[in-house]
This record gives structure tokens, C-alpha cells and sequence, in this order.
């Protein structure tokens, strides 16, 4: 079992949050070629290592919240400030 | 676009080279042999500082790749180099099922090339892999399963794959031990049965791949770790990046030169496509598999379930070998969870109630790098050089034979095959993607 820290509710349980994954700020879409948009849709950096990633809490307060994670050893760090930044996306 | 090349079946271009092997393995010969040690059945040596190709990955995909480019093309100044063992990864951790009944005509053509080539592996590789050809079953217990089910059939109809819907008393007659009545919270409707799929004895692929690569004149290099890949004149600040070209890779024993880098592995394919300035559309997941204590034989074929995220076959020992679908989290740690034998366990007692008292022995988790289409990403890259054949997701196995045979046509012919065209990385920048999540085998 992993424990992410919600910044709302406090450590839960993983399987009531949803990673949604890499946390990354969105091309202006008006602004974009289709294959500049295509790459931030699907390409991941999918590093072994620390990685800033968007949550969403979803059988807890259901809020979007970015977190740091390092994805080889499933630790958290940097507590996140709460509020979901502007690339919290759904998928 | 690429070039169309040579497809399917016309990719042997005549020149096929019977590999000589260095030791017969016979019956008697295991009578005779006593004590003596076994002659080793690849060649490790040092790492030379040049070859015409480098194979990142010593699993069945890398060594499949090797060893036609070395027996179909005549290539065999290769290394294949792997950081641990050979077959460590997810060749040695998959639950060993073929089949070809997918849904799109891409993925039944491509996979139905691959049940072909293991159908006849034993011969070419001369070494016995154990593939049991019992049938496969994937249940349906909705309607809508139902509806798939069927146009999966007509599709692999269509493109001669032997596939039918069946129902539940010809289910109960194939697999006795199933449970047909209406009883349980998802009962079993139907089941889409494909009678070519079955089992194979997966580290038997890789030691057949290594030794009829290795007799070819390919070098195997275990305990090699790639730490970085060389190019120049990417569009990168360091060189990497999309434009360039590769030139060797460097690892822990020394540098290699190359003029062609091939990506082969399972988990680490971000990671070493970031060496040569590349962002893959893959995360990486693990997925859970587990095995019971050995029982006589019951089970004739392999069942699928997608509903409740569980494959079942028995192996030739009597184990009931479980897998599931990949945990939802995305990382490296491969790290066994209880709740998964839990969830496990309960859903293979929906499906087979007498199962009860039987134990699992133990579990296990492998690497599965997912694309956003369930399928693979295979071929030429935007850096000149660099192959890849990586995003397996959870079929890689199944695919190995036919994804080294069309890698190996596309590297040594400089075009990329019909059967993989689908399948390269332009298709995502190009938004082509080929969604063949209906027919993953468990629901992801």
C-alpha cells in the first residue's frame, strides 16, 4: 500500500486517488502546430527518478493537487500547497 | 511516411544461414554426459570497440532481433548487451501466452506472423519450446463483452485467424472446471475461443534466440550496462535529439561504436531513449503474476478473463499461473502487493469455485512500458541510427518472434516492413494512433 499525501485530507491510501499524470504546463492551444499538441498529449519523460505529477483525490476531498514523487522508490516529497495548478488536466 | 519494404512472409531474402550449434542435446546425451559441465552455449569474451550493430537488451525481443539479423540478412557483427542476465527482465517474468485473435487487422496480421514463426521455433532454433498449442478462452460476462467478442471473431475470420464465439455449455465442455451457471456477481455468457493460442516455454525462447544467435557469430554481453548513447548533430544543445545520428553507445566496460543502436528493453525504454534525446509516449507499470503449488492437469486451456482483470493456463508442471492487469500507478518498483493476491484470489474463485483450497506458492512483477494505444512502437526513430522496439505493454512476449524478424528487415534494408508500418513512432506526432484496447487481453 502506498500513502500519498493529500494536502486536504492527509496521507490516504493510493487507491482512492487517481495519478493523472506528469505535471506540465499546456501549449497556448491556439498557438501550437497538431504535432507540437500531439507531443504534450502523449510524451511522457517517465523518469526512474523524482517527477512532479498531478493527483486527483478522488474518494477523498476530489481535488486536483501536484506532488513530487520518485517513481523508482514511490517516496513523496515537497508537500504540495493545495491548490491544483493550471496543468492539472483530466484524462 | 517511410517506404513501403517487403512484408509478412517475403522478408526471406534467400540467403538464410543454418546456425551450427556447439553442443547436441539429446535424451542420451543427458545419460552420458555425468558429471562434465555443459559447453557454454554463447559467446561473452570481451567487449570489442566496434560492431555494425548494438542491441540494448538481452531479452527475447533483443536476442530474437540478433538472430535474424545475423540468420536472415547475413549481419553478425552484433552485440546484444544487457545489464543484468540474458532473459532477466520481462521475457522471464511473462505468463507465456500466444495468440493472434486481436481486433484491429494491423494487430491480427502482425501477431498472427508471430503465432506462425513460433509454430515452427523449435526447428529453427533447434531446442524444444515446449509451445502447447491448448486453446485460448476470453470470457465474456456482459453483453457489450459479448459484442466485441463477436466482431473480434469476424475480424480474425476475415484474416484467416482460426476465432469463434462460443457459449457456455460448449465452455463447460472445453474447461470443466469453469463455473457456467448464472450464479456468480459476473457469470459467463460467452467466450471467444481461439484454438492456435496457447503456452510456450519462455525462457526456453531466450536460450534458443541466444544460442542460435551466438552459433551465427553474434556476441552476448551480460553485466553490461548502457550508460549513454553518443550522437551528433541532433537538434539538441549536447548533440541528442531529433536530426541527429547515432554513433556508439558507452558503458560500464568501455565505449562501443556503432552506426546503429537498437532499443530493446522492457521498462528501461524511456530511459534510454532519453540517452539519445528522445521522449517516448510510454509510462511505465508494473504488473502482478503469481503461481499456485503444482495439482494434476484440470485446466485444457488458457482462460482470459478482462472483466475480472485475471489470465489463468497451467503449466506442464501442474502450477496454475496467474496474471492480472498492470497496477494502476505508474512506476519502477516492482515491489508485490497483498491486496493484489487478495483481489486475485477472489477473482479467480468466481471463475473456478472448486479452486478453494488451492495455495500460491508465490508472486512476482514485471515492467510494462504503456503506450496510449496498447500497442507497440517499433522501428526507425527521428535520430538516424536509432531503432526501437519498445511500448510491449503486456504482449510483448507473444510478439517477439515477428517484431525481431521485421526489425531486423528494417535495419538491414533501411525500409520499414508493411507488417510494422502501423506500428512505428511517427504515428503519434502524425495522429495515427492504432487503438487496439479492445482486444488487450485484461482490461487496463
Amino acid at each position: 500500500m502506498l500513502l500519498v499525501p493529500c494536502p486536504h485530507c492527509g496521507p490516504r491510501n493510493s487507491a482512492d486517488l487517481t495519478l493523472v499524470g506528469e505535471s506540465e504546463s499546456r501549449p497556448d492551444p491556439s498557438a501550437t502546430t497538431p504535432v507540437e499538441w500531439r507531443a504534450y498529449l502523449y510524451e511522457e519523460h517517465n523518469p526512474a527518478g523524482w517527477t512532479r505529477e498531478t493527483w486527483y483525490c478522488r474518494l477523498g476531498c476530489g481535488r486536483f493537487f501536484v506532488t513530487e514523487r520518485h517513481r523508482g522508490q514511490n517516496r513523496f516529497r515537497n508537500p504540495p500547497l493545495g491548490a491544483p495548478d493550471e496543468s492539472a488536466r483530466r484524462r | 511516411m517511410a517506404r513501403r519494404g517487403t512484408g509478412g512472409a517475403e522478408v526471406q531474402p534467400g540467403r538464410r544461414r543454418r546456425p551450427r550449434y556447439p553442443a547436441r542435446y539429446s535424451a542420451a546425451a543427458l545419460l552420458l554426459r555425468g558429471k562434465r559441465p555443459w559447453p557454454p552455449i554463447w559467446r561473452s569474451g570481451d567487449l570489442r570497440d566496434s560492431y555494425d550493430v548494438v542491441i540494448v537488451g538481452g531479452g527475447v525481443h533483443g536476442l530474437a532481433t540478433a538472430y535474424y539479423l545475423a540468420s536472415n540478412w547475413g549481419i553478425t557483427n552484433v552485440a546484444v548487451l544487457d545489464k543484468g542476465y540474458l532473459g532477466g527482465g520481462g521475457s522471464g517474468r511473462n505468463t507465456a501466452i500466444v495468440r493472434s485473435n486481436y481486433l484491429t487487422p494491423d494487430g491480427v496480421a502482425f501477431y498472427d506472423r508471430s503465432v506462425q514463426l513460433y509454430e515452427r521455433l523449435a526447428v529453427d532454433l533447434n531446442l524444444n519450446v515446449m509451445f502447447s498449442r491448448r486453446g485460448h478462452l476470453t470470457l465474456a460476462h456482459s453483453d457489450g463483452a459479448l459484442r466485441t467478442m463477436r466482431w473480434r471473431a469476424e475480424v480474425n475470420k476475415h484474416q484467416g485467424v482460426d476465432s469463434e464465439v462460443i457459449g457456455p455449455a460448449e465452455i463447460k465442455r472445453l474447461v470443466p472446471a469453469l463455473d457456467v451457471t448464472g450464479a456468480p456477481r459476473y457469470p459467463i455468457l460467452g467466450a471467444l475461443h481461439h484454438p492456435p493460442g496457447g503456452i510456450i516455454r519462455h525462457d526456453a525462447v531466450v536460450w534458443g534466440y541466444a544460442r542460435a544467435a551466438a552459433a551465427l557469430g553474434v556476441e552476448m554481453h551480460q553485466n553490461t550496462e548502457v550508460l549513454d548513447i553518443a550522437t551528433s548533430g541532433g537538434s539538441g544543445s549536447d548533440g541528442k535529439g531529433p536530426g541527429g545520428r547515432v554513433t556508439g553507445v558507452r558503458t560500464n566496460r568501455g565505449d562501443v561504436s556503432a552506426p546503429v543502436v537498437v532499443n530493446c528493453t522492457a521498462g528501461w525504454a524511456s530511459l534510454i531513449a532519453a540517452m539519445a534525446g528522445l521522449r517516448l509516449p510510454i509510462s511505465t507499470h508494473p504488473l502482478q503474476a503469481a503461481v499456485t503449488e503444482p495439482v494434476k492437469m484440470f485446466l485444457p486451456a488458457v482462460v482470459v478473463s478482462g472483466s475480472l482483470h485475471v489470465y489463468v493456463s497451467q503449466t506442464d508442471r501442474g502450477e496454475l499461473v496467474f496474471g492480472a492487469a498492470v497496477d494502476p500507478l505508474a512506476t519502477y518498483d516492482t515491489g508485490g502487493s497483498l491486496a493484489f493476491a487478495e483481489e486475485l484470489s477472489g477473482h479467480v474463485l468466481q471463475l473456478m469455485p472448486g479452486l478453494g483450497r488451492m495455495r500460491l506458492l508465490r508472486q512476482w512483477s514485471g515492467l510494462c512500458d504503456m503506450t496510449p494505444d496498447y500497442s507497440p512502437i517499433i522501428g526507425p526513430t527521428p535520430v538516424d541510427g536509432f531503432h526501437c522496439d519498445v511500448g510491449w505493454g503486456t504482449y510483448g512476449f507473444k510478439a517477439a518472434p515477428v517484431a525481431g524478424e521485421q526489425l531486423a528487415a528494417c535495419i538491414a534494408s533501411g525500409e520499414t516492413p508493411d507488417l510494422i508500418e502501423p506500428f512505428t513512432l511517427s504515428r503519434f506526432a502524425e495522429g495515427r494512433l492504432v487503438g487496439e484496447k479492445g482486444a488487450a487481453a485484461v482490461g487496463h
